[in-house]
């Protein structure tokens, strides 16, 4: 099996500036905004280096997605960040209307996302914003799962023309995958092969699928562990080809059932693979305040959850 | 530029075309179109930088408009068709299966001079604004119109925009309210208490200018006196006051007539009240 090494835990966040930055200095049309929130969302670097490029909205949500259009129907591709429940539920209608009706190439970077935002609670914890943005159509939606690779679809989201909903995290976590692979948007990641049973994950979950295949491993069990960072549009073939070669899946995200990366798995695979799924997520309920490491115990989100669901799908063959 | 005679013709004709439009579709919104049909037509025939022929949605070397109000789109159809944007012809497929006129502005059916789709309301100022960064981003010295309604400001957004576009200095942005004091529900004041818009405005620190909407000279010189806000920082605030169905005595100044099509009988009283012009029916 692939050992995968943390390099030292960084914050998904981060990696979104540092892609922003990266993308910034290849392409003038890109441009920030943000709605009060410049230093969580990791835009200082981009806007000391580009303070006419910065745009800052102040607490006006609803306003910086309009601009944020407006400016993309000039030619610009402005990046609009804040955190993912207040640039998804809050402006639903707004994102639908003005970004993915009027299909404007706006990027909607939304940080702190899921239940590891932690001490915060559950107001600012959405587990919803996946189901949100996959319900628009055409609206990509990505959700990397460590440092490097945040920077790498931010950088990738920069040169796709179209609305992306692009989404990370707040905690630091392990930083694994490589520094400088390109991030190719629509394309399943295999980190690992296996035989009896694939876990799908993506976001934060991905190492804890990594984690909870060494612990299978260790038990004889042989998992295949995707990376489906790209929630929207789905890799149909490769979770088809993985789930027909294992006959039995788990799907682990850091989001709610409804509408999530789960229900995405579960639809392709009915249509064209019925396959047994055990699903690893928030189920049907809110966040609450509590170390990350705390909750994603606590909301059943960890490797030791992970490798008992893949058991689980296992025995239902 | 059209001449004051020119423009009362095109908008007469205009709203016959609404008439028209509305009572074939049998459904949509007269009432705010024709409100906005003399500030329209001379917007687009006297005021605005457009060159349908080389018009594209990103706005580049010319003026751009946004309908922050979609659903009267009838009256802004009118005018694009008029103006030269696509054939008078299409004007009689408003809200038919396929058409490229939507019941709400559309960017997704080919309808040229559409920059954004506006339906849901409050949205249009922010999308505007942007537009207005934009160009002062790319260097790009045209301006930017919106129209919206009195009733739409009651939408929070609007006044987010507001504040947004005159901390950046959006002097390249006019934005225009109908202020014909109707909405769907009622009179404005009934429904949700419209206050003094132009204290309002002031107060968010744009220039405000009031104007008669169905008064060619009035609406000219609030033209004039937007243009002065170019390089002043400061964006621009039309207010017109304006009728709700103006043109046609059963269907002015009541709300009665926002969302509620003619019938084929009111549809000839109306016309025959507008009266015919040389410019001639769809």
């Amino acid at each position: 099996m692939k050992q995968y090494i943390d390099t030292g835990k960084k914050d998904t966040r981060s990696g979104f500036g540092a892609g922003l930055l990266e993308a910034g200095r290849a392409d003038e049309r890109v441009l920030a905004l943000t709605a009060d929130l410049k230093g969580s969302l990791k835009m200082d670097a981009f806007a000391a280096e580009f303070p006419e490029r910065f745009i800052q909205c102040g607490i006006a949500e609803a306003n910086m997605v309009g601009v944020a259009a407006g400016l993309a129907v000039t030619g610009k591709i402005p990046f609009i960040g804040s955190f993912a429940e207040f640039v998804t539920g809050r402006v639903y209608d707004q994102v639908r209307q003005e970004v993915a009706y009027g299909h404007t190439n706006v990027k909607i970077a939304s940080s702190h996302a899921g239940i590891t935002l932690g001490e915060d609670g559950a107001t600012h914890q959405t587990m919803e914003d996946i189901a949100l943005m996959r319900a628009l159509p055409e609206m990509v939606v990505i959700n990397p799962c460590d440092y490097n690779e945040t920077k790498a679809a931010t950088i990738a989201a920069a040169k796709y023309d179209g609305p992306v909903y692009l989404r990370f995290g707040r905690p630091s976590v392990p930083n694994f995958t490589p520094a400088d692979k390109p991030f190719v948007i629509g394309k399943a990641d295999v980190m690992n092969e296996g035989n009896d049973v694939t876990i799908f994950a993506c976001g934060h979950l991905v190492w804890e699928a990594i984690k909870a295949a060494e612990i299978l491993e260790a038990k004889g069990v042989s998992a295949e562990v995707i990376n489906l960072a790209t929630i929207k549009p789905l890799d149909e073939k490769a979770v088809i080809a993985s789930a027909g070669k294992t006959r039995a899946v788990v799907v682990a995200e850091e989001h709610n059932m409804a509408g999530g990366l789960g229900e995405a798995v579960a639809g392709v695979l009915a249509a064209n693979a019925p396959t047994p799924i055990v699903f690893v997520n928030g189920g049907d309920r809110f966040g609450q305040s509590g170390s990350p490491a705390e909750l994603m115990t606590a909301y059943g989100l960890d490797a030791a959850h992970v490798a008992e669901a893949a058991e689980k799908a296992i025995s239902k063959k | 530029m059209a001449s004051i005679q020119q423009l009362k013709q095109i908008s007469t004709q205009v709203r016959r075309d609404i008439v028209r439009m509305v009572s074939a579709a049998g459904s949509g919104h007269p009432g705010g179109s024709m409100s906005s049909a003399d500030v329209l037509t001379a917007l687009y025939f006297g005021e605005m930088n457009h060159d349908p022929a080389t018009w594209r949605r990103d706005g580049a070397g010319q003026d751009a408009f946004i309908l922050s109000a979609g659903h009267i789109a009838p009256v802004y159809y009118s005018v694009l068709a008029r103006a030269g944007y696509f054939p008078l012809s299409e004007l009689g497929t408003l809200r038919k299966f396929g058409s490229i006129l939507q019941g709400h502005p559309s960017v997704r059916k080919g309808l040229k001079g559409v920059f954004q789709p506006s339906g849901s309301l409050g949205q249009g100022l922010s999308a505007a604004a942007g537009i207005a960064l934009g160009k002062k981003l790319s260097g790009d010295p045209n301006r930017v119109w919106v129209l919206c309604g009195d009733g739409e400001s009651e939408e929070g957004q609007i006044w987010e925009a507001g504040m947004f576009a005159i901390h950046h200095h959006l002097d390249n942005l006019v934005a225009m309210t109908d202020w014909n004091g109707q909405q769907i529900d009622g009179p404005v004041a009934e429904v949700a208490g419209e206050g003094d818009l132009k204290a309002k405005w002031e107060a968010w620190g744009w220039r405000v200018i009031v104007a008669d909407a169905h008064d060619f000279e009035a609406i000219l010189k609030a033209y004039e006196e937007a243009k002065k806000g170019l390089g002043t920082g400061v964006p621009t605030m039309i207010l017109w006051r304006s009728d709700m169905g103006h043109g046609v005595d059963f269907m002015a100044g009541t709300h009665k007539w926002h969302g509620k099509a003619p019938s084929a009988e009111q549809c000839e009283e109306a016309l025959r009240q507008l009266g015919e012009t040389p410019l001639g029916d769809y």
